[in-house]
């Protein structure tokens, strides 16, 4: 789409800034972000750093012999065919149903706004086994494509929303007023202001998927990381299982080259502030298969592993495992977690988004992008790197909730950067250098002005790694105060012990708090000026 | 006798000057929780000494002890099977089992060289479809489970531990490249039915998906406890008598050479192998044969005495590893 720029607003940051482009901003030397997105990007590449050290540690031969085998390369296969076709199936999943909740006037909105987003509030266990029982012909590439699209399409879901709600509605209307027809208003306009997010959600389902290990277990589905896993898991050969990871690095390599060919193309800035809501597409007679098709996605998604949880709750079998915790502990502590992995990814991610979209140069650029390899990395190779590291620079930290919390911020990092950059691309920095320019000290400036302009894309990167930490379990178990159960946890010991129905009412409580954030933050949406007033155009106001 | 053993073990270990107040000793707990859990809140209630427990699969928490290297916060380790003692063993971060605890288990069941004593066993069976298999159609020898006839109709879980001891024991009564030849026809039969775990196989058999599966014994008593009489349709088998198929995988404790409460650590070890530790396992429902102080379980079917296991050892599985370079040539791994 590279007439994308045709009809927006002609603010496209370059290097050097276009003659007549408002330059205060960038003409000041972002020393404290750089500072700041320096040592996020040190911390986040810890561990790429354990895994070339461990590579390091073992002689060149075994690693030739185990790593560079046909066995090797029918994986490496395996796994980007599985990535390439569950991305497209969730750009296209992701962006329709963020199209009909945030654009249209879809009747029970919010409910569907909060009810998509389960999903990532499922353990990929329970997904995995929920499938397999029902439909054991589920497995497999295309059990794999099934199971992982229904999985992760919230990935790019959340952060495309996220974009619509931010849009200048002002566009689309200017775009259609000048007589662009409603597709190609969609396609030039609409959708050129979600690309950043939509390309953003895109890595991140690619990259997941080459971490993912419990779901592919479960499908028979075997890539590179179930590879890793039998490596570091049965041989205890954490240097072959680094040098496979490493694989997957240069695989990541490659996504965030591709990344970056396509995201900078046709960038979109809003030109003001919308203070108000764009009027919501009538659906009309669509309003009837767009209800269809959204019913249709959540009832796969989610009606098979609820399907499951609930037969496991109606017929409990019995179990003589004492529960370690209780279902009120396990799901405060849970959430306490979850909330503390939300607010340092999101804190972590400030200045790097600002940093990359501010004061867009290859350099920050790059620095940025290399925050995103960590989510190619599996989850026990990270744990183990964060075991290795705290172990040696802060013992006293070792198997604290601290580390833990830090932990999750540096797995889900990259989930909280794609919806952070999102909001800081389209916030427009006029608006921030007219308030500077009128004697504005510049916090008075942040609270005012960028922080209710980013706000949406802070909330959205919250909810997403409140999500994720919710069902992590790998990090978890290597990480946690020793003794303490989370719902994951419990969750596990009662599953490993083929004791479901005790292990179920821990899976329903996962989706229950998983529920509260989508909820609070859809409200929160729902007040804020730029939506008290949804018009649509023709209803009767 | 053992009793006294362990009345002065505990003696010394309350005088564990590390300890302070109420010595706390961290586990790291590999095996199934609840068989930790009877034991732990024996121990603490006998001992006065806190057990912290942190559970996760044994492989990890051996990776994670392998990381952690000397400043390791765990006191002992109790895995599933012996291949991760011996794997901690070789890297020297074990530390030696008093020659008193190790008595109290048969010599075969613990390590060689000594540094972690044999707690409990499991046995490798068949698991069969009752409703599609008679016991007169089960295979006598692990080896016919590569005849054509078992296509699509076999079950295996080839990257779990448990499987480890079956190649080992396959490898050396018939040899590196019949074990090949095997694992590269069970793979053909096995086709998708190739599962993550013993829990998947066991299920994916008990509800028709697959005939026939190679588990560990108490894998199927606990899908019967899960499932219930009625909706039980498997059964378990051994093969013949000394053949390799049939083998015991033993489950072991071992205190870590970095402990800083070695004491209280040995003192818990010696309580899992003491007359009382081991009756705990017999009785818990974790299904596994206990090996010391004399203690036998009363589990139905398979009464330990009467299984004729093949002769792998302990040792010969060692860390696992020529079962893993096997598996990884027939590229099941």
């Amino acid at each position: 789409m590279p007439s994308a720029t045709a009809v927006s607003t002609p603010t496209t940051p370059t290097d050097p800034p276009a003659p007549g482009t408002p330059v205060l901003g960038r003409t000041r030397r972002p020393r404290v972000l750089w500072a700041l997105s320096s040592a996020v990007a040190a911390l986040l590449a810890l561990p790429l750093l354990y895994l070339v050290a461990q590579s390091a540690s073992t002689g060149r031969a075994h690693l030739v012999h185990l790593v560079f085998r046909s066995f090797t390369f029918a994986l490496v296969w395996n796994t980007i065919r599985l990535s390439v076709a569950v991305t497209v199936a969730c750009a296209i999943i992701g962006t329709a149903a963020a199209w009909l909740i945030e654009r249209t006037d879809l009747p029970g909105r919010r409910i569907w706004a909060v009810v998509v987003v389960v999903p990532l509030a499922i353990p990929d266990f329970v997904v995995g086994f929920g499938w397999v029982s029902v439909a054991p012909a589920v497995h497999g590439f295309l059990g794999a494509l099934l199971v992982m699209s229904l999985a992760l399409y919230p990935l790019v879901y959340l952060p495309v929303a996220a974009s619509f709600r931010g849009a200048d509605p002002g566009q689309e209307e200017v775009a259609r007023s000048l007589g662009l027809g409603r597709l190609a208003t969609f396609r030039r306009v609409t959708l050129a202001q979600a690309r950043p997010a939509l390309v953003g959600g895109c890595v991140l389902v690619s990259l997941a998927l080459f971490a993912e290990y419990g779901a592919f277990e479960i499908l028979r589905y075997q890539t590179l990381t179930t590879e890793i896993f039998f490596e570091s898991q049965r041989s205890y050969d954490l240097p072959v299982a680094s040098s496979l990871s490493l694989i997957l690095v240069v695989l990541s390599l490659a996504v965030l080259g591709g990344d970056a060919a396509v995201r900078n193309r046709g960038r979109v800035t809003r030109s003001a502030r919308a203070t108000r809501a764009g009027s919501l597409h009538r659906l009309g007679l669509a309003t009837v298969p767009a209800s269809l098709a959204l019913l249709a996605l959540v009832v796969l998604a989610l009606g098979v592993p609820i399907g499951v949880i609930g037969y496991w709750l109606v017929e409990p079998g019995t179990t003589t495992l004492p529960a370690a915790t209780t279902l009120v502990d396990a799901a405060l502590t849970t959430a306490g977690y979850a909330a503390g992995a939300g607010l340092l990814a999101t804190a972590l991610a400030l200045p790097v988004a600002l940093l990359a979209a501010r004061h867009p140069r290859r350099s920050t650029r790059t620095l940025e992008r290399s925050t995103f390899i960590v989510q190619a990395i599996p989850g026990l190779i990270i744990a183990l790197a964060l075991v290795y590291f705290s172990v040696h620079a802060v013992r006293p930290l070792y198997e604290s909730t601290p580390l833990l919390v830090l932990g999750y911020g540096i797995l889900f990092f990259p989930l909280a950067l794609v919806a952070v950059r999102t909001s800081v691309a389209q916030a427009p920095l006029a608006l921030e250098e007219v308030a500077r320019s009128l004697g504005r000290p510049p916090l008075v400036v942040w609270w005012r002005v960028v922080l209710p302009l980013i706000g949406p894309g802070l909330a959205a990167a919250f909810s997403l790694v409140f999500l994720s930490t919710v069902t992590e379990l790998t990090l978890t178990l290597v990480l946690v105060p020793t003794g303490v159960q989370t719902l994951a946890t419990q969750f596990w010991a009662f599953s490993s012990d083929l004791s479901y129905g005790a292990a179920a009412p821990y899976a329903a409580v996962m989706i229950a708090i998983a529920v509260v954030p989508s909820y609070v933050l859809g409200r929160w949406f729902d007040r804020l000026p730029t939506r008290s007033n949804p018009t649509v155009p023709g209803s009767g106001s | 006798m053992a009793l006294l053993a362990l009345t002065t073990v505990l003696a010394a270990a309350c005088a564990d000057p590390s300890g302070g107040a109420t010595t706390t000793i961290t586990l790291y707990n590999g095996q199934h929780a609840q068989t930790t859990d009877a034991l732990v809140a024996a121990f603490e209630k006998e001992s006065g000494v806190y057990v912290a427990v942190r559970s996760d699969s044994e492989d990890v928490l051996a990776n994670q002890i392998i990381t952690e290297g000397p400043s390791s916060p765990a006191d002992v380790i109790y895995t599933e099977n012996s291949p991760a003692l011996e794997t901690l063993q070789a890297k020297g971060l074990l530390a030696p089992v008093p020659a008193t605890t190790l008595a109290a288990v048969p010599s075969q069941y613990n390590s060689p060289k000594g540094d972690w004593v044999g707690v409990s066993a499991r046995v490798s069976v068949l698991v069969y479809n009752t409703t599609q298999l008679t016991p007169s159609q089960l295979p006598r020898s692990v080896m016919d489970l590569a005849l054509p006839r078992w296509k699509g109709r076999l079950a295996i879980a080839q990257g779990e531990t448990d499987m480890q001891p079956v190649v080992a024991s396959i490898a050396r009564t018939h040899g590196d490249a019949a074990t090949t030849r095997w694992l590269q026809a069970i793979k053909a039969n096995a086709g998708d039915n190739l599962y993550p775990n013993n829990e998947a196989v066991t299920a994916q058999v008990n509800s028709g998906q697959a005939a026939i599966g190679i588990i560990n014994s108490y894998y199927w008593y606990r899908e019967r406890a899960q499932v219930g009489p009625s909706h039980l349709h498997s059964a378990i088998a051994t093969f013949a008598p000394g053949s390799a198929g049939t083998v015991i995988g033993v489950s072991g404790a071992g205190v870590l050479a970095s402990s800083t409460h070695k004491a209280a650590a040995r003192a818990f070890v010696a309580f899992m192998v003491s007359r009382q530790g081991q009756q705990i396992i017999a009785h818990s429902d974790s299904f596994e044969y206990p090996l010391g102080s004399g203690v036998t379980t009363a589990q139905p079917i398979l009464p330990f005495s009467t299984l004729r296991p093949a002769p792998l050892t302990v040792a010969e599985l060692g860390t696992g590893a020529t079962a893993i370079a096997l598996l990884q040539k027939a590229n099941l791994a």
